[in-house]
């Protein structure tokens, strides 16, 4: 059984249709990503599967759970959460609050402590500013924090929305990498990227949306080699 | 001496409606909408401790009561007339908060009539320094006025639960995906802001000890203009705003000449720091960073 299973999923804004009835699965400790166009759906659909929008058609199910109607709150419980696109880090509160935050629904006080200190030893910068307003970080900085933060909460399934927006070349290298180290961590990773280059070359698995449909999917390196989708997303 | 005494009477005076203020712009900052029935959860605050002191005697238990009955009146409002309207445009919950605000009087005035009712919980004495004389109300109201602002600065700062306000107030999306229920918060921000109208309540009665179904009217608006002074949504904005208030009203009401301008001259104010200050002393503009 699939750890995350959309079906059929239809979402509108107003009368226009964002999402035509899309299906796709995630299964346990792979990275899957959804490449596509401005516009093609990605952000909806991840902004539905973990409740901040609702479908008006569908199912959506999370380890067997219909979490279809489920609030955002309660999936994070269920070991899934988010990278929102543009990172939406908490730019008044501290490096180090971010961090707590992230970490909302953990109780165990000394394993919250372990994790902050793991983030700092992973990305030296951030523990250097941990006191620093996180407004004030760069954006690579702020994509970091963004990343740790969502860690926090011990996801089994981490979705995240265009982690290499707005980022130098060398800075989403960085990205990637650390999705992959995530990965092989053991946490499963949903990935929506408008870089399909770098994406397909990560993914066991890929799917390609346009207009609001599934148009292709496969392994990531079919998608990579299809004459198809090199000329429509690969510049060629 | 005259003006010392005069300041402490205004930071008293402050302090009260910093509390109230908080009440204000905490909702705002959270739920971003403005409670106008704010302030009349002060009147019925004063109305609790009126029932409760006449019942029991005892001052503590008619605040505790006092403070329980505001909660859940500031709490229930919350649920039944403001989250059905979560999403709808603001002039929506704007005209039902004002509505709210006439209800809960027109519920004082069908329960406990129009006449002003005395609550008369002793008298708390004067004290003398040098040629310096204060009401000891004053003081007691100054000092609660610090304590409460203090611990509520240090539970929004350090506890998990007044970060979550400051994350929901910052992003509730954002918020949402670190696990934070966004209703339970909001409700948690009308409940502290309750318990504060309700407190505000009793240093209202131990100024005047007489209680009318209007009570928090005018002391509601000075409130929510000390919160827009300071920067609506801005918890020390809404505490330098209560403060300011407080002590320009005390200074003007001790300057015979324009003292019946008083509320003119407060209101002006406020026009002239939205002028300068369109997001009030502390308020912020906030920065996208994308």
């Amino acid at each position: 059984m699939a750890l995350l299973e959309v079906k059929d999923l239809q979402v509108f804004y107003g009368v226009i249709q964002a999402l035509k009835g899309i299906s796709f699965e995630v299964n346990e400790g792979e990275i899957v990503t959804l490449i596509g166009a401005n516009g093609a759906g990605k952000t909806t659909t991840m902004q539905t599967i973990m409740g901040l929008l609702r479908g008006q058609g569908g199912t959506i199910t999370y380890k067997g759970h219909d979490i279809t109607r489920t609030p955002g709150h309660k999936i994070v419980k269920m070991g899934m959460t988010q990278v929102p696109e543009g990172r939406r880090i908490f730019q008044e509160l501290s490096v180090y609050d971010n961090l707590v935050l992230g970490a909302f629904l953990q109780k165990d006080k000394k394993k919250i402590k372990d994790d902050i200190e793991n983030v700092f030893d992973q990305f030296p910068i951030l523990g250097e500013r941990r006191n620093q307003i996180a407004g004030t970080l760069s954006g690579g900085e702020q994509q970091m924090l963004a990343m740790s933060r969502a860690l926090m909460a011990r996801p089994e399934l981490l979705m995240l929305d265009e982690p290499s927006m707005g980022l130098s070349p060398l800075l989403v290298n960085q990205v990637f990498d650390i999705i992959k180290d995530m990965n092989s961590k053991g946490i499963t990773i949903l990935l929506v990227e408008q870089n399909a280059e770098k994406a397909l070359k990560i993914a066991d698995r890929a799917y390609v949306l346009a207009n609001g449909e599934i148009t292709h999917q496969g392994t990531g390196a079919e998608l990579a080699g299809s004459e198809e989708i090199k000329k429509a997303y690969l510049g060629g | 001496m005259e003006i010392i005494t005069t300041i402490i009477n205004g930071l008293s005076l402050g302090g009260i409606y910093a509390m109230i203020a908080l009440g204000y712009t905490m909702v705002y900052g959270i739920a971003k909408m403005l409670n106008f029935a704010h302030g009349d959860i002060i009147m019925a605050g004063a109305y609790a401790i009126f029932v409760f002191f006449n019942m029991t005697g005892h001052p503590v238990i008619a605040i505790v009561c006092a403070i329980v009955i505001c909660v859940i009146i500031g709490v229930s409002i919350e649920k039944l007339a403001y989250k059905p309207l979560r999403g709808a445009s603001p002039l929506a919950v704007l005209i039902t908060a004002i509505g709210m605000s006439y209800l809960l009087q027109s519920l004082a005035q069908i329960i406990f009539g129009s006449a002003p009712k005395m609550v008369i919980m002793g008298d708390l004495g004067v004290t003398t320094i040098g040629s310096l004389r204060i009401q000891n109300y004053t003081l007691i109201t100054l000092v609660c006025a610090i304590i409460v602002m203090v611990a509520l600065t240090l539970f929004v700062k350090f506890t998990n639960t007044g970060r979550a306000m400051t994350a929901v107030s910052e992003d509730k999306g954002a918020a949402q995906l670190m696990g934070i229920n966004v209703n339970k918060i909001i409700s948690i921000t009308f409940a502290i802001g309750s318990s504060l109208a309700a407190l505000a309540g009793l240093f209202y009665l131990l100024k005047a000890p007489s209680v009318i179904p209007t009570l928090g009217a005018m002391p509601g608006i000075k409130a929510f203009t000390a919160a827009v002074i300071g920067g609506i949504g801005s918890i020390p904005g809404a505490m330098v705003g209560g403060f300011l208030l407080g002590i320009i009203e005390c200074i003007v009401n001790a300057l015979p000449g324009i003292s019946p301008y008083v509320d003119a001259i407060e209101f002006a104010i406020l026009i002239i720091i939205l002028l300068v200050r369109p997001t009030g002393i502390l308020g912020k503009v906030r920065r996208e960073k994308v």
